[in-house]
Formats: C-alpha cells, structure tokens, sequence
C-alpha cells in the first residue's frame, strides 16, 4: 500500500472513531441523566420554569432529534431556543454550563494552558528519568543497579499518585519546609515561584511513566543489544559511547513513540488526580469540579475533546510510524 | 492508571522442551525469590484479613461504622488522642479524626470490598477477554475486523474520564456491582488483542490442523486445543489485571465516585485524610501504605509470573 491510501484510510478510521465516541457520550448523558432541566432550575422552581428550560435547550425532543441538533453543534454551530431568546453558539458548539452559563469550549480552552504545564513538565521529567534509568539497568543487567531500579519502577507503577502527593506536601511542606504550599502564579511575573508551584504535581504526574518507560527502554535495549549491527559496531572499534546512544537507545526509542500515543489518554486521567489534589485549575479541575456540582454539558465537554485529544495523538502517532517505516503500511489491514 | 506491563508476552509463549526444562526451573526459583515470597504473604495476610473480617470485628470490639468520641482530643480540633494517630492497644491503628472509628477494622473491610471488586472483574476480563479474542484470532475475517474495531475504539477512549462521567451520573445502585461493570468494559481489550495475537500464531500449528482433519467441530477446537495452549498467558493477564483494578477502584473512591460511605474503602479512607493530613499524617499513611503494598504485591507477582511463563530465567 502507498502512503496516500494508507493515510486516507487510517484518517477515516479516526473519523468514524470520534463519531462513535460523540455518539455513545452523548447516549449515556442522555439515558443517565434523570432530568437536566430540574438540575439547571434548582429546588425552587415551578413546572412552567422546568417546562420553558425544556423546550428553549431542545430536551423534549426525541433522543435521535437532539442526538442530531448535538452533533450539528459541533460540526456546524447551533442556536438554543427560538425567536429574541435563541442564544447562538458557533461551530464547535458543545454547549454551555449548567452551573455558571459559560460556554463549555471556551472554558475548557481557558483551562489549557494549566494542564498543558502540568503535562509537559512532567513529560521532561519521565522521558529523563525513564530513559537514563532504562539505561542504566540494561547496560548494567542482571546487577544490583539493575535489580534496584526494576524493583523501585515496578513501586513506581504501584504507587497511587493521590497518596504520593499527600507524602510529598507533608514531607516537603509541612515537616522539611522546602517548598510552599502550591499556589499557580503566572510563569511571566514569578519563574521560580512557576517553578516551585509545579514541581510537586509534576514528579507526582511523572512518577508512574517513569516507571514505565524505564521498563520499556530496558526491554529494548536488551533486544538491540543482542544484534548483529551491535556486535559490527563494536568490531569496528567504536568507542562506547557512540555505541550506547546512536545505536542502542536509538532503535529502542521508536516503541515509545507508540506508547505515548497510547498513554495520552491515561495522562488525562492521571492530570484529573494530580490537579484536583493540588488544586490546580487545569482541565482535570474542571471536570471534578463539573462532577461534584452535576454539571453534565461541562463533564461532556470534557469527555468530548479528551477522546478528539487522544484520537489526534493516536493518528499522528500512526503517520509518523508509516513515514518512518514503511512496512507498518504493507502490515496493516 | 493502565499498567502496561504486558508487551513482552505479545510474542507468544516458548514451548520448546527447552524452554519447558527452563520453565520448571524458573518455577522452583520463582517461588524461591524473596520479593515473591513476601508479595505471596502479604497477599494472604490480607486476604485473611479480609475474609476474617467481622471476627476481627468480634475481637477487637470495633466495629468499622460506630464512632468513639472517647479517642479523641475535643479541645485540639478533634484530633485522635495520644501519638501516631491515636494507636493503642484498643485501636491497632489509630482512629479517625473527628469521628473516632477504629482504623484497623476499617482498614479490614476495606480490603473486603477491594478485594471483592477486583477480583470479580478480574473474572468477567478474564472471561471476556480470552473468548473474545480467541474468536477474533481463530475465526479471522469479518468476525476479527468486528471484534478488532470495538477493542481499537475501547483503547482509545479516555476510560477514566469516562467512568468518573457514567459513576457520577448514576448516584444510587449497587456501587460494587457497577464499579466491576465500568471497569470490565475498559479492560478487557487489553487481555483479548494479546489472546487473539496467540491464538493467530497457534491457529496454523500441525496438532490444530490435525484435529480439523479430523473433522472436530470449529469451536471444540478453539477450547478443547487452543485454549489449553493459552493457560500460561491467561494467568499473567489475570494476575496483573488485579493490581490495574485495585487501585482503579481505590482512584475512583478517592475521587468521590466509588464505593459510597458508609461502606468502608481504601481510597475513600485516603480522601478522607486529605484535610487532615498535616496535623494527623497516620490517617493518610496507614489506608495508603495499605493500598501501596497491596497492588505492589500483586505487580511483583504478575511480573515474576510473566517471566516464568515466557520461559526467562533473568
């Protein structure tokens, strides 16, 4: 197969991947949600007032009418009620708060940038931590270090990220004094108090990737070891160093690309955690805070443009493998 | 919270009588090593504890929902009397702030529920899984491509996000039953796409062809050969799916969406701790220590089980 069909065909796949997801979130918030209206309008509230939220948000329609008026949202912008009081929401539309009115796109766009630090922070840390630490124990297999580092990333995989950022605040903050209680201030005014604000929910976020990742990376580089373009380097006299970072982790570090295709949707989730417990208002804020008050359009949304994200990650992953290695295109289906 | 420990088996299992005379080796060793000896004690420690968790109940005096004003220090804010959280010979543990429950009997039914939850999904991935992808890696063509697409559409779903979604909008019900139910739907792609890439490999073995040849009904052979061949594989997946579920299940407890109180559970426990963890650490240290050593245990042992049966000796 040639790069062109190949593309075209993993692009319609994706599409008909987040048409799914649109459709089995949408169905779910509609068969569990008991009656959107009456949430909107608060304990004191009138069956006219029920009545009038209904029909101005479409919800007495049939489900596949507002499935429709949904997905026509998204694709091409939407207006709720009719006449003076329609309010008009552009293309991406996925609705609008039930708790403050706000637009749920904009405001999970405004939220970005938080969790976008959070995640990126914390990506550096992981990749250094888990590749030197992959590293190190296959070049050093079947030692201590090897042993030490397998045991303590297989701790790192175990270790629930909530309890970790409770032993970090009170060890760092409470009993060691080294660092303040988090508190976000922009990167622009304070780069160190920026700094110090995410160094804890980023080794928090990290700590378990690491952990993977070095797994990873020990796993193959002990498969690249054992080829026979390995032993030709040597025989060549290549000093060791060349050996270990252009031909050993090289090769090793392809898989991870994949992974990180993979565990983008697992980082999400992993966000969600850390910023809650740090009271970060990033995304993962936003739909704990949208689940506590049963907020659905904002938990929606959130579930929404998560699954685009991951959905994105996965098909770019897949271009960058088909152009870096054909015989991915020649292998699949 | 995925654990992706399971690439290494995607090659499938070596069954030379090498590797057989290797894998009997590795057994003895493998139950020889310290890290697993102690993961296997710990773990029946807490299912002892877990089973026996209403006599400890009995024996102590505690019971996991009755509070004790008596345990705690009223003119500090309510924080348990005495150190470390209040632990003395009555309470092994401590007691709760503010509340005064006994946390070792807590701690013991937590462990019920968990343990409960976990393992049943653990049974219905397990279940799923393998039939599933026994089917779609013997059967092939359309049937693959069905069962393939629902598993690509699962694995790229952010299934935590998602399950916090459903669990919140569904307020009442039966927790645990539901909290096996969202965990099983997300998991079981994970032991079914390596199910179905062994059973490709095993579809064009000479004893599948002889017993085709002999005219054996198509899905006799799926579990009357095949599946045997597969035991070794179905166990990892089963014993690593474990710690994946356990602290899944605590995450989401954690959160709030859980297993609902008055119901005791490991991660709600922790949650509980969060204001207090200045002033009473113990709380949070003694649930999550708990929890810690509990999918540690269980990882350790998957892992060691993984290597056992992909026939290393390292």
């Amino acid at each position: 197969m040639t790069l062109l069909p190949y593309l075209s065909k993993r692009f319609l796949a994706s599409v008909i991947t987040l048409l799914a997801v649109i459709f089995l979130t949408f169905a779910v918030f509609f068969w569990l949600t008991p009656d959107p209206a009456a949430n909107i309008c608060g304990q004191t509230c009138t069956p006219d007032q029920i009545h009038a939220i209904r029909e101005q948000l479409g919800l007495n329609q049939p489900f596949l009418k507002q499935f429709w008026a949904f997905l026509a949202g998204i694709f091409a912008g939407r207006a709720y009620g009719a006449g003076a009081t329609a309010v008009q929401c552009s293309a991406p539309c996925i609705g609008f708060s039930f708790q403050s009115g706000t637009n749920v796109l904009t405001t999970i766009i405004s939220r970005l940038p938080v969790t976008i630090s959070l995640a990126a922070g914390a990506a550096v840390l992981w990749l250094l931590v888990g590749i030197s630490g992959g590293m190190i124990s296959a070049v050093k297999k079947g030692t201590w270090w090897d042993r030490g580092a397998m045991m303590v990333s297989l701790g790192g995989i175990s270790l629930p990220n909530y309890f970790v950022a409770l032993v970090l605040q009170y060890l760092l903050v409470v009993k060691l004094k080294l660092l303040p209680f988090p508190t976000l201030v922009p990167f622009s005014e304070n780069p160190s108090g920026w700094f110090k604000a995410y160094l804890m929910p980023w080794i928090v976020l990290a700590l378990m990737y690491a952990a993977t990742y070095a797994r990873l990376i020990r796993a193959n580089m002990l498969d690249t070891m054992g080829e026979n373009f390995m032993r030709t380097a040597r025989a060549k006299g290549l000093a060791p160093a060349p050996i270990l970072f252009r031909h050993a982790l090289r090769p090793s570090l392809t898989p991870v690309v994949s992974l990180f295709g993979v565990e983008f949707a697992t980082l999400l989730g992993g966000a969600l955690i850390t910023e809650t417990v740090f009271g970060l208002s990033g995304v993962g804020k936003l739909a704990y805070d949208a689940i506590q008050s049963n907020d659905q359009p904002v938990i929606m949304g959130v579930t929404l443009v998560a699954a685009f994200a991951v959905i994105i990650a996965n098909l770019l992953v897949d271009l960058a493998y088909s152009v870096l290695d054909p015989r991915v295109r020649v292998a699949s289906r | 919270m995925a654990v992706s420990l399971s690439g290494t088996l995607e090659g499938g299992l070596a069954d030379s009588p090498e590797a057989a005379g290797a894998r009997g080796r590795a057994l003895r060793t493998f139950l020889r090593k310290p890290s697993v000896a102690l993961s296997v004690a710990y773990l029946i420690l807490i299912a002892l504890m877990a089973i026996f968790a209403p006599v400890l109940s009995k024996i102590t005096g505690n019971d996991p929902y009755s509070f004790n004003e008596t345990a705690l220090d009223a003119a500090a804010g309510g924080i348990p009397l005495g150190h470390f959280g209040g632990i003395s010979a009555q309470h092994w543990f401590g007691v709760e702030p503010q509340k005064g429950r006994d946390i070792f009997i807590r701690i013991a039914f937590g462990a019920r529920v968990s343990m409960l939850i976990a393992i049943s999904a653990m049974l219905i991935t397990t279940a799923l899984g393998v039939s599933l992808g026994m089917i779609a890696g013997f059967f092939g063509g359309r049937v693959d491509q069905v069962i393939s697409r629902i598993m690509d559409f699962l694995m790229a779903f952010p299934a935590l996000i998602f399950m916090i979604a459903v669990l919140s909008a569904i307020p009442q019900g039966n927790r645990p039953l539901l909290l096996v139910v969202v965990l099983s739907v997300f998991r079981w792609p994970a032991t079914a796409r390596i199910i179905r890439g062994q059973t490709m490999s095993l579809a064009n073995r000479e004893f599948v062809e002889a017993a085709r040849a002999s005219g054996a009904d198509r899905l006799k052979i799926v579990f009357a050969e095949v599946l045997p061949n597969l035991s070794g594989t179905v166990i990892v997946m089963a014993t690593l799916a474990v710690p994946g579920f356990i602290a899944t299940e605590a995450g989401l407890s954690f959160l709030g969406v859980g297993v609902t109180p008055p119901t005791p559970s490991w991660g709600q426990m922790i949650a509980l701790a969060v204001p207090w963890y200045s002033t009473d650490p113990m709380f949070f240290a003694i649930p999550g220590m708990f929890l810690f050593l509990t999918v540690f245990s269980f990882t350790i042992l998957g892992d060691n089980l993984q290597r056992w049966a992909t026939g290393a000796t390292a």
